[in-house]
Order: C-alpha cells, then sequence, then structure tokens
C-alpha cells in the first residue's frame, strides 16, 4: 500500500527517469575485536534511476559487497541516509531481489520449487506464479530442467535459475553479488549477454556488484568505482555506449579508454592486483 | 576325437587369454565380491588352524564348528524361550531401539535448540564438553542401583550414550549452514518459522544422518553394557552367564549376534539417510568424496 503511494508520488513527478534509490553520506561500520571497528563504507552519495544498469567495481575488500547488503537492507547502516522507492529503507522488503556470488540452491528442492521458495517465503499464492516461473525458466534456457535438482545442472545453469529465482518476484530492484565470479571466462561471457537480454526486456534497475573492470563496462550504464580502506566511492564513470552491446565492443577504442581509466582510478590508490 | 581335442584346447586357450585380464578387472572393479569373502576364509581358517592344528584349549579358542552349533541351537528355539538366542535378542533390540529413539530424538532437539539461541550455546557449552568426555559406560553400575534388573536403565543408559553424537553433529550442522541460505530467507521477509523449516532442520539433514549413524552402533552397546552390569534377561545377560559357566562356544555365537544386530541397525539408518536424505549422496556422488 505504501509502496503503492510511493509508486504514485514517483509517477505524479512526471520525470522519465526517477531516481529510484537514493544515498546520502551512507556509512557502515562494524565493531570487531581486535581493533575496535572497520569502517566498510565511508560517507557514501549517489543516486540511482529506475531502470538503470549501475555496476560497482573495485578489489575485495572495498565496501561493495556491505553497500549491496545496505541496498537489499539485509544489514542496517552506520549512518547517512539510504532511500528506495523514496522511502527510508528499513530491512528487506518486497522491492528488491538478490542473487548471490554461489546460486544458493537447495540441493533437496527440484529447480521449479527452488524458484518458488521466495513465493512461499513471502507467502504469495504460489499456484499463480508457477507459471510464470516456468516462462521464465524457459526465457533463459531451462525449459527442460523444469523438474531436475540442482545437482542435474552446470555451474552457469544453476546461476541462470538463481537469477530466475530473483527475477520470479518481479523486483524493481535486481542486486547481483559478484553472480558470474565462480564460472569461467566463456559461460561468463554468454551469462554477461544474458543479463542484458533479460535487463532490455524487463527494464528493471539493476545493481551489479564485480569485480571485473570489462563485466562492469560492457554491462553498465554507469561504473561506481569504489577504493578500499575505508570504502569509499572514487569515481562514477558514465558509459556512452550504444545498446544492444554485443562482445565485439570490447574490443574498441572508446571500450578501452573506460577501462584503462578505471584502472588508473584503481592504480593510483595502489589497488590493482 | 583329436579335431575335437584340439578345437577344446583352442578354445580353453581362448578363453584363457581373455579372463585373465578381466579377472584383475573384476577384482579391481568388484573387490566387496572378491576380497572381502577372501578374508573372511583367510581368518576362518586361522581360526580352524589355531583350534585344531595348534590344539588351542575350547575354553580359550573353541573350534569353529562348535560356536556355529551353538549359534544354530541358540537360534532354533521359539522366539519366547528364555532358553534360545531370539527372546533375548528381541530384548536387546527392544532395549536398544527405545533408547537410540530417546536418546537422539532428544540430542537432536537439544543440539538445535542449544546453538539456535547462543546465550544457550555458551552457557551450557562446558557442560557438554565435560559430560562428553565422561566415559558413560562409567555410569551403568549406577544404573541397577536406580532403576533395578528391568528395562528401564538399559534404556536410559543406551539413551544417554546415544544423545552425544547426535547433538553434538546437530550442532555442527546447524553452525554450518551457508549463511547465504540464511540471507536469501531474510531477503525474500522469510518468518522464523520458514527460515527454521524450509532452510535450516533440512541443511542439518546430513550432519543429523552421520550422528544418528555413530549412535546406531553405540546403542547396542548401550544395551549390551547396562544388561552386563545387572540384568534378568538380554544377550548381554546371556553373555555374562555363558562366561561364568566357561561355556566359550555360546559366548562367541552371542558376539556374532551382536554384530549381526549391530550392522543391521546402522544399515537401517543408511536406508532412512538414502530416502530422506537423498540429495546428499549425489551431491557426494558429483563431487567425489
Amino acid at each position: 500500500m505504501r509502496d503503492a503511494l510511493a509508486m504514485r508520488q514517483i509517477e505524479s513527478r512526471g520525470s522519465a527517469r526517477a531516481s529510484l534509490i537514493s544515498a546520502n553520506a551512507l556509512s557502515k561500520t562494524y565493531a570487531s575485536e581486535r581493533s575496535g571497528s572497520i569502517t566498510a563504507l565511508q560517507a557514501v552519495t549517489f543516486d540511482i534511476a529506475e531502470g538503470e544498469f549501475v555496476s560497482l567495481v573495485g578489489p575485495s575488500g572495498c565496501g561493495k559487497s556491505t553497500l549491496l547488503r545496505l541496498l537489499a537492507g539485509l544489514l542496517p547502516s552506520t549512518s547517512g541516509s539510504l532511500t528506495l522507492a523514496g522511502e527510508p529503507l528499513r530491512g528487506p522488503g518486497r522491492q528488491s531481489a538478490i542473487v548471490f556470488q554461489s546460486p544458493v540452491l537447495l540441493p533437496w528442492r527440484t529447480i521449479l520449487q527452488n524458484i518458488l521458495l521466495p513465493i512461499e517465503f513471502r507467502k504469495w499464492p504460489i499456484a499463480e506464479y508457477r507459471r510464470k516461473a516456468v516462462d521464465l525458466l524457459a526465457l533463459v534456457g531451462l525449459g527442460q530442467f523444469v523438474d531436475a535438482f540442482p545437482y542435474e545442472l552446470s555451474g552457469g545453469m544453476q546461476q541462470r535459475a538463481a537469477i530466475v529465482r530473483a527475477l520470479v518476484q518481479d523486483p524493481k530492484l535486481l542486486l547481483m553479488d559478484e553472480p558470474f565470479g565462480a564460472l569461467d571466462a566463456m559461460t561468463r561471457e554468454q551469462l554477461n549477454l544474458e543479463v542484458l537480454r533479460i535487463w532490455s526486456r524487463s527494464r528493471k534497475t539493476v545493481v551489479f556488484v564485480t569485480h571485473s573492470i570489462a563485466e562492469s563496462i560492457f554491462l553498465s550504464d554507469r561504473v561506481f568505482v569504489m577504493t578500499s580502506r575505508p570504502g569509499t566511492l572514487a569515481e562514477i564513470i558514465d558509459i556512452d555506449l550504444p545498446r544492444p552491446r554485443d562482445l565485439k565492443m570490447i574490443n574498441t577504442a572508446k571500450f578501452g579508454d573506460y577501462a584503462a581509466h578505471i584502472r588508473s582510478l584503481l592504480d593510483a590508490k595502489g589497488e590493482l592486483y | 576325437m583329436t579335431v575335437l581335442n584340439l578345437f577344446g584346447k583352442h578354445q580353453a586357450h581362448l578363453s584363457g587369454h581373455r579372463t585373465l585380464p578381466s579377472w584383475r578387472s573384476v577384482v579391481r572393479g568388484y573387490p566387496q565380491l572378491t576380497i572381502s569373502p577372501a578374508i573372511l576364509i583367510a581368518i576362518l581358517t586361522a581360526w580352524w588352524v589355531v583350534s585344531h592344528v595348534l590344539q588351542a584349549p575350547t575354553y580359550i579358542v573353541p573350534p569353529p564348528e562348535q560356536v556355529w552349533r551353538a549359534l544354530v541351537n541358540g537360534l532354533a528355539r521359539a522366539p519366547w524361550d528364555p532358553g534360545g538366542y531370539w527372546y533375548h535378542a528381541g530384548i536387546t533390540v527392544w532395549e536398544a531401539l527405545l533408547g537410540f529413539a530417546m536418546g537422539s530424538v532428544f540430542g537432536a532437539v537439544l543440539g538445535f535448540t542449544i546453538v539456535h539461541w547462543p546465550i544457550l550455546e555458551k552457557s551450557t557449552y562446558p557442560y557438554v564438553v565435560g559430560f562428553q568426555s565422561l566415559p558413560k559406560v562409567a555410569l551403568a553400575p549406577l544404573m541397577v542401583v536406580w532403576f533395578g534388573f528391568g528395562l528401564e536403565g538399559k534404556v536410559f543408559i543406551t539413551a544417554v550414550i546415544t544423545f552425544f553424537p547426535v547433538l553434538v553433529n546437530t550442532m555442527a550442522g546447524y553452525q554450518s549452514v551457508e549463511p547465504e541460505r540464511i540471507e536469501l530467507a531474510y531477503s525474500c521477509n522469510a518468518s522464523q518459522w520458514h527460515l527454521i523449516t524450509k532452510i535450516i532442520i533440512p541443511s542439518c539433514l546430513p550432519f543429523l544422518f552421520a550422528g544418528l549413524s555413530v549412535a546406531s552402533v553405540l546403542a547396542i552397546l548401550g544395551a549390551v553394557v547396562g544388561e552386563l552390569v545387572g540384568a534378568r534377561s538380554g544377550l548381554g545377560m546371556l553373555l555374562m552367564q555363558y562366561n561364568q559357566s566357561m561355556e566359550i562356544a555360546p559366548v562367541f555365537a552371542v558376539i556374532l549376534l551382536l554384530a549381526v544386530i549391530g550392522f543391521l541397525m546402522n544399515a537401517l539408518v543408511k536406508l532412512a539417510e538414502r530416502r530422506f536424505c537423498f540429495w546428499a549422496y549425489r551431491q557426494r556422488g558429483l563431487i567425489g568424496p
């Protein structure tokens, strides 16, 4: 109900790209027994428009996973403000869905049962979502694995299923935490294209965490470059590459310039590995 | 005649040529069907040699055929005849099953409760460790004082012995639930009830079954120890009786019977595991041991 109100407010503003997420001086500090406290994220400010594809790129420990968990409502922030669809974010809601680095499919459930798990958790009518789940599975090429168990699928297929599990909830915001980090390069490219295809159809807002510079440029409208100790937002880079994108673009000069720029930002902090 | 002979020779040669390498591959591929029986034959032969060739006294090592006779005689009696093995085996198994059921249910529930509330875990952990390092069989004589010579004492000691492996494994299972599985539930606004029933309990099952597998073997141990210190019936009591009257062949027969019972109890747990925890097997099969 409140979500619906917030939506209407955004629509009434009449802007084509209303901001979905708005973070102001957002910080997260973890209590640590040895060194007192660790600042994972320090005073980060940004806006993400509805329908935008944003990547968070940076070395491990730069707070990108922390930021993603703040956006998911899985962690409370220490200070600063964070609003989602005009409402201050308090805990996980129905607005967002998350895809983890590992597929996190439950081995005792079939693929379809796994995909309907969030629906069970949210106590939505399962019968209504079954059709949708099957359709989405067919969309990502898993049509014949509806009743298979996760161990019968390859790593890439399992990750596709995990994406479907997020999409079936029809979230406004799709959060992806290094979803393809554990996959081989070929499967990864394929899934990047898949993600773009799904995104261009559904026009969901996507926040995509990665430590691959190329992946972040290839996918995004904007790349948030993050540096560590403490985790801060070094720069936000607009990626002005035409869409739909294809793998050939990776070899263009413009793509190379973006990559070089991001690398130099990370290099300046001595964080290239 | 010669032609036939030649033909036969030729065939034998051919098949011999083919079976020699395949015999080796059979041994390698099915050691449980080839090497395992060979070990049994070797043990029985060694036993036979010790009692017949080396003439070991029958009150130390009874010859295999005497043990076999004792076993057959004992099993030939009716199940309600206290002079036979079935009667006493039934009582021992009943004690073991009751104790196993009580101990494992209590162990699983308590293990789960302790880990679920961190305060409980921190406050009770020293006692759990302390009690676990106690040799539980030392409690057996006390059981006679508390419960007398009947069933209750044996069930109690079995429950105490089976309780710990199940408790410890359930705790380990809970603690090793992938944190992402819990985050997934939270991100979907899952209720505590759903989190526990749909994520945590199924995730614990492989650990729980590992505990039950250990407990199933310990259950027989518990029942027999309980009977050894004082009982009116049961295989442990029988063992004590035969031992005191120096009838060593039936002692061996009863020990064999106990081994078979322990094996069957464990097989039952494994069967249940395959049924309720099938995914752990398949996963292991895929990734390798």
